[in-house]
């Protein structure tokens, strides 16, 4: 018997070799966006860039900031959050702990979850129109100011409702995930102790679940500061001289304010130095969203690990 | 058959189970004395864990079970449809197989059943300390109460699981295999504790070890494919069981 | 730490120990009732046989529970078995007993046949290894359960000497015969006791050091071998 080699396992080197130039390429792919974009941002940025507000002039590099688009990006994602994710956990547990598996409302409820999410976001944009602004917000209108609009146009709620109908499958999917990693051991012996199905839910089942409903608040965060399409019906502004002071306030928002400087600019040449740092802001506020995120959800994992929680 | 059957404390009759279309157990008939140990015994499943399960409606969580039969406990039939299962489960506790102590400190997890009785204060802290204490935990416990349970190790946690349990002071104590996972000094302490706590409790304990039953339980019975082959005294099975079905097991030529 | 299983150990010590006191007594009381020519003592010691006799039913039930129930090993093994040996041990030496006690009640109807000399000295010596070999119990010694087993030659010596004495007796006069064939039976009896206490004594080595030591009494006890 021989050890010896004889013969190169050339498959598996040229599967490494493939794999390796895939990952390589993505990688590549990434840096050269996020290098092509700080490279032409970072002479944009300066305190008054992101601090500043438009009325000096929105499409001059020298003057325009873009503190009202963080205000505006930050408080719709607040709004959002608040919409979505009692909805979401609220439907997730409803999902896991009540619905019987094999049911037909449980599979429908699935179904339709599955076919949302896989809805363009334009058309969630005009529903957000049709619905929220047309109907509840038309509705309310009626009935309440007597026709006067108050609900019945693009405010920064509708906004919101809209970006938390389209981000609602991935919160309720990663909240349904992470409330069926709970062992089944937890939940019995919760159970056995004498505790009811609420008392089980709200002590032991949530508790341990608040990491996992975090991580589709920060995937849903990431999204809701991203997307332009279901807000520009809905809420954002072109412009506006102040910063929204209610919800039924339309607000301006950095995703929009690119999409208007990319295809609305009287001269594209100047306002390109702004458009890049748009660009750079928005992609670091989503990093910090999503940093504060992770660093809440580390936090609260370790605390759960640990106990005092 | 002996005095203390003669006022059991769970008087399980004619009971039928099955998981959907497969049934689990067939006609058991056992008598659970108060103040005894009475362990279940058997290869695996014959139907222990499912019977164990049936004594504190554990089963009702899984979908697709139906039972015919009666479980009796104190004279009550636990099926009734005027019984609280929340009650119930109240005072037929269970320690489980594998350890699973909720992500908490030491001390809320012993807690845990007593706040959701409304407990607070002095008395709650009292309540934990006695659980503790016959748990056998207190003194490796007492200084890091509000450590994570998680920290303790496997065999400790098994014992926080049976403090928990004892806190809300159930009459009856089941456990489902409460070692198997354990080392055997862990082992050794878990069949002390149960030694001890009989006084307290009536516990019945299913185990795949039937040393183990030898060891801690007073009576036994021993199932085999759903069915009750023998139920006696402990010292009865191991010393001169009625079946022969009995005695390959016990003497390990099964098969 | 503390065990169940100690408590019932220890009940089982207690049990074995209430008998051997009991076996001590009976073969004081029946050498008495022979040196005393006491008929009413005779028949007493007859009587408490039973005693020992379910004094060792009783112990071999708790050993074979515990047995079955407990899995013993190692010390706690050699204690239950040993247990049953020396409670068979010590029923045999009830039984001695009850045979001279009705040895005793024969040769009270008869006077004396010679002073007893042998007899006493035998008695002393066996009854002196039972107690040591009991002591080598309580105490866990098995030096002294060691040293009992030597004595065992001397009972066996003496016996061989009164044998040949009361044979002789027997030869010279025919009236003798059924008071020395009693005598004889009598030393019988004690060098049989010398024999059992020789038992326990191994036993009780056997239950502390390990070692089988039957069969082999001319050997020095050999070191413990470590390792391999």
């Amino acid at each position: 018997m021989t050890f010896q080699r004889t013969k190169r396992d050339w498959q598996s080197i040229g599967l490494t070799a493939f794999t390796a130039t895939a990952t390589a390429a993505i990688v590549g792919i990434v840096l050269m966006i996020l290098g092509n974009i700080v490279w032409n941002g970072a002479s944009q940025m300066s305190f008054r860039f992101v601090f500043g507000g438009t009325r000096e002039g929105m499409f001059e590099a020298s003057r325009a900031g873009v503190f009202p688009m963080i205000f505006g990006t930050l408080a719709l994602v607040i709004l959002m959050t608040v919409c979505v994710l009692p909805v979401g956990v609220i439907t997730a547990i409803y999902l896991t702990e009540y619905a019987r598996a094999e049911s037909a409302i449980n599979r429908l409820i699935r179904g339709a979850i599955n076919n949302l999410a896989g809805v363009p976001s334009i058309v969630f944009g005009l529903f957000g129109l049709g619905f929220f602004i047309q109907f509840v917000g038309g509705g309310i209108d009626k009935l309440f100011y007597g026709g006067e609009l108050h609900y019945g146009e693009p405010a920064l709620i509708w906004a919101a409702a809209t970006m938390a109908v389209l981000t609602l499958p991935v919160m309720i999917i990663t909240t349904e995930e992470a409330l069926r990693a709970i062992p089944k051991g937890l939940r019995e012996a919760s159970l056995a102790l004498g505790a009811t199905k609420l008392e089980t839910i709200w002590k032991v089942v949530l508790p341990q679940a608040i990491p996992g409903i975090l991580t589709g608040s920060i995937l849903a965060v990431g999204r809701g500061a991203g997307e332009v399409a279901p807000i520009m019906f809905t809420g954002a502004a072109y412009y506006l001289a102040h910063l929204p002071t209610h919800w039924t306030d339309q607000f301006m928002h950095l995703g929009y304010h690119i999409f208007v400087l990319s295809t609305q600019s009287p001269d594209v040449e100047r306002t390109k130095p702004i458009l890049f740092g748009s660009v750079l802001v928005l992609l670091m506020l989503t990093f910090f969203l999503n940093l504060a995120g992770v660093l809440v959800r580390a936090r609260i994992r370790r605390r759960a690990r640990f106990g005092h929680a | 058959m002996h005095s203390v059957m003669d006022k059991p404390i769970i008087q399980i009759s004619d009971l039928d189970f099955w998981y959907g279309e497969s049934q689990a157990l067939f006609g058991v008939n056992v008598a659970i004395g108060p103040h005894r140990t009475t362990a279940l015994i058997g290869p695996s499943g014959c139907g222990k864990s499912t019977l164990l399960r049936c004594l504190n409606r554990m089963n009702e969580l899984i979908e697709q079970t139906r039972m015919t039969g009666q479980i009796t406990m104190n004279g009550h039939d636990i099926n009734a449809p005027d019984v609280d299962v929340i009650e119930l489960r109240k005072r037929v506790g269970m320690v489980f197989q594998k350890s699973n102590p909720f992500p908490k400190s030491i001390f809320e997890n012993v807690a845990y059943g007593l706040r959701i009785q409304g407990l607070k204060g002095a008395e709650l802290e009292g309540r934990v300390e006695r659980s503790l204490r016959k748990s056998a935990l207190w003194d490796e416990a007492k200084d890091r109460l509000q450590e994570s349970a998680l920290q303790l190790s496997g065999g400790q946690q098994q014992r926080l699981c049976i403090a928990r349990t004892i806190a809300v002071e159930p009459e009856v104590v089941l456990m489902d295999e409460p070692c198997s996972a354990l080392d055997p000094t862990a082992t050794s302490k878990i069949e002390e504790l149960i030694q001890d706590l009989k006084q307290f409790y009536t516990i019945v304990i299913v185990t795949h070890n039937m040393q183990q039953a030898a060891r801690c339980s007073d009576y036994t019975a021993f199932f085999y494919l759903g069915k009750l082959i023998e139920f006696d005294e402990t010292t009865k099975i191991f010393t001169n069981p009625g079946h022969k079905q009995t005695e390959d097991y016990i003497t390990g030529r099964f098969g | 730490m503390d065990r169940h299983f100690d408590q019932e150990l220890s009940e089982l010590k207690e049990t074995l120990l209430r008998m051997a006191g009991f076996a001590e007594q009976v073969v004081a009381q029946s050498l008495k009732a022979l040196i005393q020519r006491d008929d009413a003592l005779a028949k007493k010691v007859e009587d408490d046989d039973t005693v020992l006799d379910q004094l060792q039913v009783e112990i071999d039930d708790r050993c074979i529970k515990m047995l079955a129930l407990r899995q013993p090993t190692a010390r706690d093994l050699r204690f239950i078995t040993m247990a049953m040996k020396i409670a068979t041990d010590l029923e045999r030496i009830g039984d001695q007993a009850t045979n001279i006690a009705r040895r005793a009640s024969e040769l009270n109807k008869e006077p004396l046949l010679k002073p007893l000399v042998d007899i006493p000295r035998m008695a002393e010596i066996a009854q002196s290894m039972i107690h040591d070999a009991l002591d080598a119990f309580v105490y866990e010694k098995p030096e002294l359960a060691r040293e009992t087993i030597k004595r065992d030659k001397e009972v066996n010596k003496l016996n061989y000497q009164l044998h040949r004495e009361l044979t002789s007796f027997m030869i010279e006069d025919p009236h003798t015969i059924s008071r020395s064939l009693n005598l004889i039976n009598v030393a019988h009896n004690l060098e049989r006791i010398g024999d059992h206490a020789t038992n326990i004594a191994e036993e009780i080595v056997y239950l502390y050091e390990a070692r089988d030591i039957r069969h082999q009494h001319e050997e020095p006890p050999q070191p413990l071998k470590v390792g391999g």
